[in-house]
């Protein structure tokens, strides 16, 4: 911009097209040349891509070029290059083999691993977090405490029946609502609270007696959690002496828990994904360090 | 002023306008008495409602007038009629700062999405058209429908064509705009990108666009200049091109004449088509050429320029208009679209970079010896910096529209940032400039209130809009390729959700540069309030060398 040193002064230039619109001028500049020779690379650059790859319709059909591209050719290339790498590690045993059978088998151990998350991250994530460390209302799966059993087979179970899923051999059992439906009174409610937390060493409801609460917890909850509160994967009532916490430890957790009772749902997965992945999912989550 | 009234009769005009609203009111007063779903009541009686506000204004407009229409000039200058130009420019003020500041709270709902409240009417689905629609039709189209307006009757030396029509205009498309919105918010959508409102809503906006074309075209016949000014050729590419989109795009059939929902008439790959054919022409005739045409008003004016190029501006124009048309389907690669109408989306694409690239030398080189008013000039600066967006937006989308790029950027927040660079940095900016350039005109007054808070609304937003880009490609580049990460055996290495949070950061830094972006919408708003107001900030001095700024005599009295 060698002008720019006279500013106000119009640069010397090609005359204007001698006609004003409210002030405005037009000059009659050419072109600029780059952009011209732009311009014309980018019709050539399109017309060669014409001649190579499909491009104009025609009476019936359209021009199919010269290197005879179809991207839905090359899609289906590309899904038959995974499917002959995944049978190639076994794909085809996944299915017929047993969960123990897969863990037994170090290559198949490894594409069910494979399979296992990947399909976990597509749809068990959204509950049980990336990671599988769950949050509340949904069960941590790294850890060794399993509401319905942590060995493979029973991981297996859960997952193709689901827990309170409305599937016909889905795991049943409730936690009532002792507190709502009147069978305790709200002091009896927080004594067996207390009661409840301090089996884990945690504190309590204040005013609450501890005695009491275990009077009330023997009468009303050691039916599923057994005397000792370990709790019973047969019914998914939960271990309340370690300190794992599905619905939370504070004192007005457990309250409301007692109150209001839990039906935490775990869908059915059968039917919706395929018995290799569902095998896949058991076998991988098994894995991931808690399994029994 | 002093005609007696007996002598005053209502115009053919003033009677059939009353005529037509007043059948109009009674007939939507009737369908929202009828209605079978309450969106369609609320909205019908929206229009009654206007209707009778419609008429009430005619009246009230016709007690107060003289009893000759306005004249066509006086001392000889052509009489302009400014009022619905004024009415645009604080239209456009109020809906930009509502559009800028739904888009704020989305963003935050993408970063926290217990945001929404809980609530429906708060739902990312329904303010997210709320936002696109309140700054590309709400802000835009006031800016566009305003100077159009005035660039016409100034170039043309003649007085807009009709006296009520471009008022039907202005306030027609204004009205089309809050049904719009507030069906959105009440679930209301035809879920096409960029033409959610429904069958009736879009009835009534072709009705007003085809009363502004008449008003554009009419006012072009009349003028006294020769020759028809390069930037009316490019507003009105906009409003037929548009014209055109907006009646095929939305050719649908109700389910009822008394209800809001309807189907489109085409379906599956061909509905795609052609709502990308409209989706990317929205882009190209109202986004492009619309404020082309204002910059090609407002940048020689501002600057005391010639324009560059009266060739180039030729050639530009109808590369652009032809090249345009055909670059919709690169929306659609690898989809159902088969493969002869991705290459033709595509290529046409990578031919429109250089038609797009002639606006912006036009624009830039106008400057030519004028590059030291940057300096000084904080509103031309707005214009050369929406320049300098456009030409990166109009290199960044041929670059886009090849299948190989596209491939790692489609569907991801690379997109969002391509938008947003050509919305925030080329749209607004040229928006910003032209109203800072019309509020004084149109108001008679020296200088906007304050250039300083100019100086203040260029940097904080310049700021926000380099955020809002730079966290949007990181976040689109870093998503294209989680997504596309596979394993030996084929799996993909990341999960959708793991994508997700991944891109928290990057939204959060989105919101903080949008959140700028409305600091300097609010900095404008003030700044035109005050200048309408006639206030003049102390630090308002003349520029150095006793230099005037352009357009500091005003127009013509309206009426």
């Amino acid at each position: 911009m060698a002008d720019t040193a006279n500013p106000g002064k119009p640069p010397a230039g090609p005359e204007t097209t001698g006609h004003e619109w409210d002030g405005i001028a037009e000059y009659n500049n050419p072109l600029p040349r780059w952009w011209l020779y732009g311009l014309y690379a980018t019709i050539v650059w399109a017309m060669g891509y014409w001649v190579l790859y499909p491009a104009w319709p025609m009476v019936s059909g359209y021009t199919g070029g010269l290197l005879g591209y179809s991207q839905r050719a090359t899609v289906l290339d590309e899904v038959e290059a995974v499917r002959r790498e995944r049978d190639l590690r076994g794909q085809s045993q996944l299915a017929s083999a047993s969960v123990a059978e897969i863990r037994a088998n170090p290559a198949l151990l490894r594409l069910a691993l494979a399979t296992g998350k990947a399909a976990f991250g597509d749809n068990c994530a959204a509950c049980h977090g990336t990671s599988a460390t769950g949050r509340i209302g949904y069960p941590n799966l790294q850890d060794d405490d399993w509401l319905w059993g942590g060995t493979p087979e029973a991981i297996e179970q859960t997952i193709r029946f689901g827990a309170r899923s409305g599937h016909g051999e889905a795991h049943v059992g409730d936690m009532p609502a002792f507190g709502r439906d009147g069978v305790l009174k709200r002091d009896e409610v927080e004594a067996v609270a207390s009661y409840v937390l301090s089996l884990s060493g945690k504190p309590g409801v204040a005013s609450a007696s501890a005695e009491k609460g275990a009077e009330v917890f023997a009468g009303n909850c050691a039916g599923c959690h057994g005397e000792a509160a370990k709790g019973n994967p047969e019914m998914g009532a939960p271990n309340l002496t370690d300190p794992i916490w599905l619905y939370g430890s504070s004192p007005e957790q457990v309250v409301a828990t007692v109150t209001n009772g839990r039906k935490g749902v775990m869908p059915a997965w059968e039917g919706r994904l395929d018995p290799a992945t569902i095998k896949s999912l058991a076998v991988y989550v098994h894995g991931l360090g808690g399994g029994q | 002023m002093a005609a007696t009234p007996a002598s005053k009769y209502m115009t053919e005009g003033e009677v059939g306008l009353s005529l037509a609203l007043l059948t109009g009111a009674f007939l939507c007063a009737l369908a929202s008495a009828r209605a079978v779903d309450a969106p369609f009541s609320v909205h019908m009686g929206v229009f009654a409602l206007a209707a009778v506000a419609g008429i009430a204004a005619i009246l009230k407009r016709y007690e107060g007038r003289s009893v000759e229409a306005p004249p066509q000039e006086i001392d000889g200058k052509p009489n302009y009629n400014i009022g619905p130009i004024k009415f645009t420019a604080v239209a456009a003020m109020a809906w930009g700062i509502t559009g800028f500041l739904v888009g704020c709270i989305i963003a935050f709902q993408l970063w926290a999405p217990s945001l929404n409240l809980g609530l429906e009417y708060a739902s990312f689905g329904r303010l997210r058209p709320l936002h696109t629609s309140a700054v590309i039709f709400a802000f835009g189209g006031n800016v566009l429908i305003g100077t159009s307006f005035y660039v016409v009757q100034r170039t043309c030396r003649a007085r807009l064509a009709g006296e009520l029509a471009p008022w039907f205009v202005v306030l027609g498309y204004n009205l089309f705009i809050v049904v719009a919105g507030t069906g959105y918010l009440m679930g209301v959508t035809q879920s096409k990108e960029y033409a959610e409102p429904e069958w009736y809503a879009d009835l009534w906006l072709t009705v007003v666009w085809v009363a502004y074309l008449l008003v554009f075209l009419a006012t072009l016949r009349k003028r006294t200049e020769p020759h028809i000014f390069v930037a009316n050729w490019f507003y009105l590419a906009f409003i037929v091109t548009i014209a055109m989109l907006h009646i095929v795009n939305n050719l649908a059939m109700p389910v009822s004449f008394l209800g809001s929902k309807s189907y489109p008439m085409f379906a599956g790959v061909q509905d795609a088509l052609i709502q990308w054919w409209y989706g990317h022409n929205a882009v190209g005739f109202f986004l492009t050429a619309g404020f082309l045409a204002i910059m090609y008003y407002f940048v020689p004016k501002r600057a005391e320029r010639p324009i560059y190029s009266y060739r180039l501006s030729i050639i530009h124009f109808w590369a652009l208009i032809f090249m345009y048309i055909w670059a919709g389907p690169h929306h659609l690669h690898y989809t159902a679209l088969p493969d002869w109408a991705q290459t033709l989306g595509m290529t046409f694409s990578i031919m429109l970079w250089m038609p797009s690239w002639g606006g912006m030398i036009n624009g830039l080189m106008t400057l030519s010896g004028a590059w030291d008013k940057l300096r000084t000039d904080p509103v031309l600066r707005f214009m050369v910096v929406s320049l300098a967006f456009y030409g990166m937006a109009t290199f960044e989308g041929p670059m886009m529209s090849i299948k190989a790029v596209n491939s790692l950027s489609h569907y991801t927040d690379w997109t969002i940032g391509h938008v947003h660079s050509g919305a925030l940095g080329w749209v607004a900016y040229i928006s910003f400039g032209a109203l800072y350039c019309l509020v004084p005109w149109l108001w008679n007054r020296r200088e906007v209130y304050s250039l300083k808070l100019v100086e203040w609304h260029f940097w904080v937003s310049t700021l926000g809009i380099v955020l809002y880009i730079t966290s949007m490609w990181v976040a689109g580049i870093m998503q294209g390729l989680m997504w596309r990460a596979y394993n030996a055996l084929g799996f993909l290495e990341y999960s959708f959700v793991e994508t997700v949070e991944a891109m928290q950061p990057y939204y959060l830094v989105r919101a903080l540069g949008g959140v700028l972006f409305l600091i300097g919408g609010l900095i404008m708003a003030y700044n035109l309030v005050m200048t309408i107001a006639g206030k003049t900030a102390v630090e308002s001095k003349p520029l150095p060398g006793g230099e005037v700024l352009p357009g500091t005599v005003g127009l013509a009295p309206a009426e």
